[in-house]
C-alpha cells in the first residue's frame, strides 16, 4: 500500500509515521536482540526496505511542492550513500565478512594506492602515473612518455574499447542503412546477422586468437569488441531506416529530393535516434566484453586488475578495480549522450 | 479560365491480399487555373488516392490524370500540405520551410530569405529557429503549409490538413488560409471530411461517391469574397452545407454498410 506523493497532506496523521518506523525499529532490535541476520537478513532486508519507502513518501507528501523535486534528487544521491555507509558499518561490526565485502573505505584507500603506485612485479599502473609526465618526457623524451602510457591499466581498457567500437560502429552503421535501404540486400544479409547477433561474441575470442599472427596482441582484442559493436549497430541502425515514417520519404519525394539529398536530409536524421540506441547498447556491451577478455588474457587493463587481485585475495583491490571499470562506463556513456546532443539537437527539448 | 488540373476516366487500382481493390473508377475531373477546389467524400472513397497520384506519390493504372504545366518550366508543379503535418522534426521551422527551395538547388541566402517573407505571413517570425517538437499542432501546419507556399507551386495539394486540429485553432487557420490563398491565387485541391470546412473554403465542392470513388455532384459555392468566418451563420451557407450533406448522405451511409 503506498501513498500516491501528490496527495494532499493532512489525511495520514500520526500512524503513517509511527507505523513504519516502529517496524523498522523493531525490525533492526529484532535482528540484533535474536542474531536474526545470519539466518533471516533477506527478510529483514524486506521488512526494513519497505519500511524506509513508506516513511520516504511520508516525508514527501508533507513537503511544499517546490520542495518536491529537491527532495526526489536527494532521494536519488541519499540512498545509495546511505547503503554505502550501511556497508561501512555492518563491515565494520563484523556482520558482513569484510574479506568478501571490504568496506567502501577500505575500497577507497585502495583505490588510492592503486593510482599512486607502481606495480614493480607487473611494471603497470592505474592511470601511467601523469604526474610524472614532464619529467620523463625531459629525460626520455617521447619513448619514455609512450612507455608511461603503455603502463597504464586505464589506457589499455579505454584503447581497446574506443578503437574497437569505432572500428566495429562505422561499418556497422554503414551496411545497417544499406540494409535498411535496399531490401535484396536485407533479405540476402537479415538471417545470417541476426543469426551471429545473438551469439555471444566472446565465444568466438579463441578463433581470433588463431588468426591474428600475435594471438596475444591488441589485435584479437580490439577484433572482438570490434565485431560485439558491429552487429548491435548494424541492426539497429537497419531498425532505425526501416521505422522512419513513410510521411517523411512522400515529403521529400514531392518537395523533389535527389537520392543523395533524401538521404541527407531525410533518411540519416530519421534514422539517428535509433542509430544512437544502438550504439549506447554497444558501447555497453563493449565493456562488458573487453573485461571479459582481460580475465582471459591480458597483462594490461582493467578487467586483468579485477581477476589478478582475485586471484592473490587482495579484495580492496579487487573493487577498487571494479569502481574503475564504473567510472569508465559512466564516463564513455556521457561522451556518448555529448556527441549525441551535438548531433540531434531537434531532442533536447 | 484553363484548366489547370485534368483528370478522364481515371482508374486507380490496388493489389491487396484479398484480391483486387478499385480505389478510384471512371473519375472525370477538370479545376480551372485559379480555382479553390475541395473535395468531399466518405472514408476509403479515394479523395486522398486522387490527390496523391497529381503528387506524383502514385500512378493511375488507366485513364488520364494530369496538371497542365505552365509557362515556366522550373516552376514545380505541385506540393502537399500532408494531413499528419509531415514537417521533418529534426529541421528548424526555417530550414523546414526552406527544404523544396534547397531541394531545387537554390543558394542559401536566397531560400533562406524566401522561407523568412513565408514564416512572416504565417505568423511564426518569432518561433523561426525553433524545432517542430517546441510548437503546437496549429504552428506545425502552419510551418506545413509555408513550406508548400514557399516553393511556389502551380498547384497546391492539401490532405486533410485541419484534421488533427481542435475546432478553435481549426476555424483561424481557415481563416488564414484563406487570406494566404487571396494573396496568391493558387490552384487548390483541397480534401476534407468536413463539410462546412468545404463550403466556408471552395469555390466549388466536389462529392464523391463511396469506392470505387467517383464524381457524384458538383456544388458551385457562389458565397462573396473575401469570406470570413461571418459567412457562416448565413441562410446562404446553411443551404448550401445542405445541399452538399444531401448529395453525401448515401454514399456515407453505403460506405458504412460495405465496412460493417
Amino acid at each position: 500500500m503506498s501513498r500516491a506523493p501528490g496527495r494532499a497532506g493532512g489525511a495520514g496523521t500520526a500512524t503513517a509515521w509511527a507505523l513504519p518506523l516502529g517496524v523498522l525499529l523493531a525490525t533492526l532490535a529484532a535482528g540484533f536482540a535474536f542474531g536474526l541476520w545470519a539466518s533471516a537478513w533477506w527478510a529483514l532486508l524486506a521488512i526494513g526496505f519497505v519500511c524506509v519507502v513508506l516513511l520516504a513518501q511520508e516525508l514527501e507528501s508533507r513537503l511544499a511542492l517546490r520542495w518536491r523535486g529537491s527532495f526526489q534528487r536527494g532521494l536519488a544521491l541519499g540512498f545509495p550513500l546511505s547503503l554505502l555507509v550501511i556497508w561501512e558499518l555492518l563491515a565494520g561490526a563484523g556482520i558482513l565478512n569484510p574479506r568478501w565485502f571490504p568496506p567502501p573505505s577500505q575500497i577507497a584507500v585502495a583505490l588510492w594506492e592503486l593510482t599512486v603506485t607502481f606495480d614493480r612485479f607487473n611494471r603497470s599502473s592505474l592511470l601511467g602515473r601523469p604526474w610524472l609526465v614532464p619529467q620523463v618526457a625531459a629525460e626520455q623524451g617521447w619513448t619514455g612518455v609512450q612507455g608511461l602510457v603503455r603502463e597504464s591499466h586505464v589506457w589499455a581498457t579505454l584503447s581497446r574499447v574506443l578503437g574497437g567500437f569505432l572500428i566495429g560502429a562505422l561499418p556497422g552503421v554503414l551496411i545497417g542503412m544499406v540494409m535498411g535501404l535496399n531490401r535484396t540486400v536485407r533479405m540476402m544479409l537479415d538471417a545470417t546477422m541476426s543469426a551471429i547477433y545473438v551469439l555471444p561474441k566472446i565465444a568466438i575470442f579463441p578463433i581470433l586468437m588463431l588468426v591474428f599472427p600475435n594471438p596475444f596482441g591488441e589485435g584479437p582484442k580490439v577484433a572482438v569488441v570490434a565485431i560485439s559493436a558491429f552487429f548491435l549497430v548494424a541492426i539497429s541502425t537497419m531498425a532505425g531506416v526501416q521505422g522512419i515514417d513513410k510521411v517523411y520519404l512522400e515529403a521529400g519525394r514531392n518537395f523533389g529530393a535527389s537520392r543523395w539529398q533524401m538521404f541527407r536530409h531525410v533518411i540519416l536524421p530519421g534514422a539517428l535516434p535509433i542509430v544512437f540506441s544502438g550504439l549506447r547498447l554497444a558501447l555497453g556491451t563493449a565493456l562488458i566484453v573487453i573485461v571479459a577478455v582481460e580475465f582471459v588474457r591480458a597483462d594490461r587493463g582493467v578487467g586483468f586488475l579485477i581477476y589478478y587481485y582475485w586471484q592473490v585475495l587482495v579484495t580492496p583491490r579487487m573493487y577498487a578495480a571494479l569502481v574503475v571499470v564504473m567510472a569508465l562506463g559512466v564516463g564513455l556513456t556521457a561522451l556518448l549522450q555529448w556527441v549525441e546532443r551535438r548531433v540531434m539537437p531537434w531532442r533536447r527539448g | 479560365m484553363s484548366a489547370k488540373i485534368v483528370a478522364r476516366s481515371a482508374e486507380k487500382r490496388f493489389q491487396t491480399r484479398a484480391g483486387w481493390m478499385t480505389a478510384l473508377r471512371d473519375f472525370d475531373l477538370e479545376v480551372a487555373e485559379g480555382e479553390f477546389l475541395c473535395l468531399v467524400g466518405p472514408s476509403g472513397c479515394g479523395k486522398s488516392t486522387f490527390l496523391r497520384i497529381l503528387a506524383g506519390l502514385d500512378h493511375a493504372t488507366a485513364g488520364e490524370v494530369r496538371i497542365v504545366p505552365g509557362p515556366d518550366p522550373r516552376q514545380p508543379l505541385a506540393n502537399v500540405v500532408f494531413q499528419e503535418y509531415a514537417v521533418f522534426p529534426w529541421k528548424t521551422v526555417l530550414h523546414n520551410v526552406a527544404f523544396g527551395l534547397e531541394m531545387r538547388g537554390m543558394g542559401r541566402r536566397e531560400r533562406e530569405a524566401a522561407a523568412r517573407r513565408w514564416i512572416d505571413k504565417v505568423a511564426l517570425t518569432r518561433f523561426s529557429d525553433y524545432y517542430p517538437a517546441q510548437l503546437s499542432g496549429g504552428m506545425k501546419q502552419r510551418v506545413s503549409i509555408a513550406r508548400a507556399l514557399a516553393n511556389d507551386p502551380q498547384v497546391l495539394l492539401m490532405d486533410e490538413p485541419l484534421g488533427a486540429l481542435d475546432a478553435q485553432t481549426r476555424a483561424v487557420l481557415q481563416e488564414e488560409l484563406l487570406q494566404l490563398w487571396e494573396e496568391t491565387r493558387k490552384t487548390v485541391l483541397y480534401v476534407t471530411h468536413s463539410i462546412d470546412e468545404a463550403v466556408f473554403l471552395g469555390d466549388r465542392v466536389v462529392v464523391m461517391t463511396a469506392h470505387p470513388g467517383t464524381v457524384k455532384t458538383v456544388i458551385e459555392v457562389d458565397l462573396p469574397r473575401p469570406r470570413d468566418l461571418s459567412v457562416m451563420a448565413t441562410p446562404a451557407f446553411a443551404a448550401l452545407t445542405g445541399a452538399v450533406w444531401d448529395a453525401l448522405r448515401d454514399e456515407v451511409r453505403r460506405a458504412m454498410a460495405e465496412q460493417a
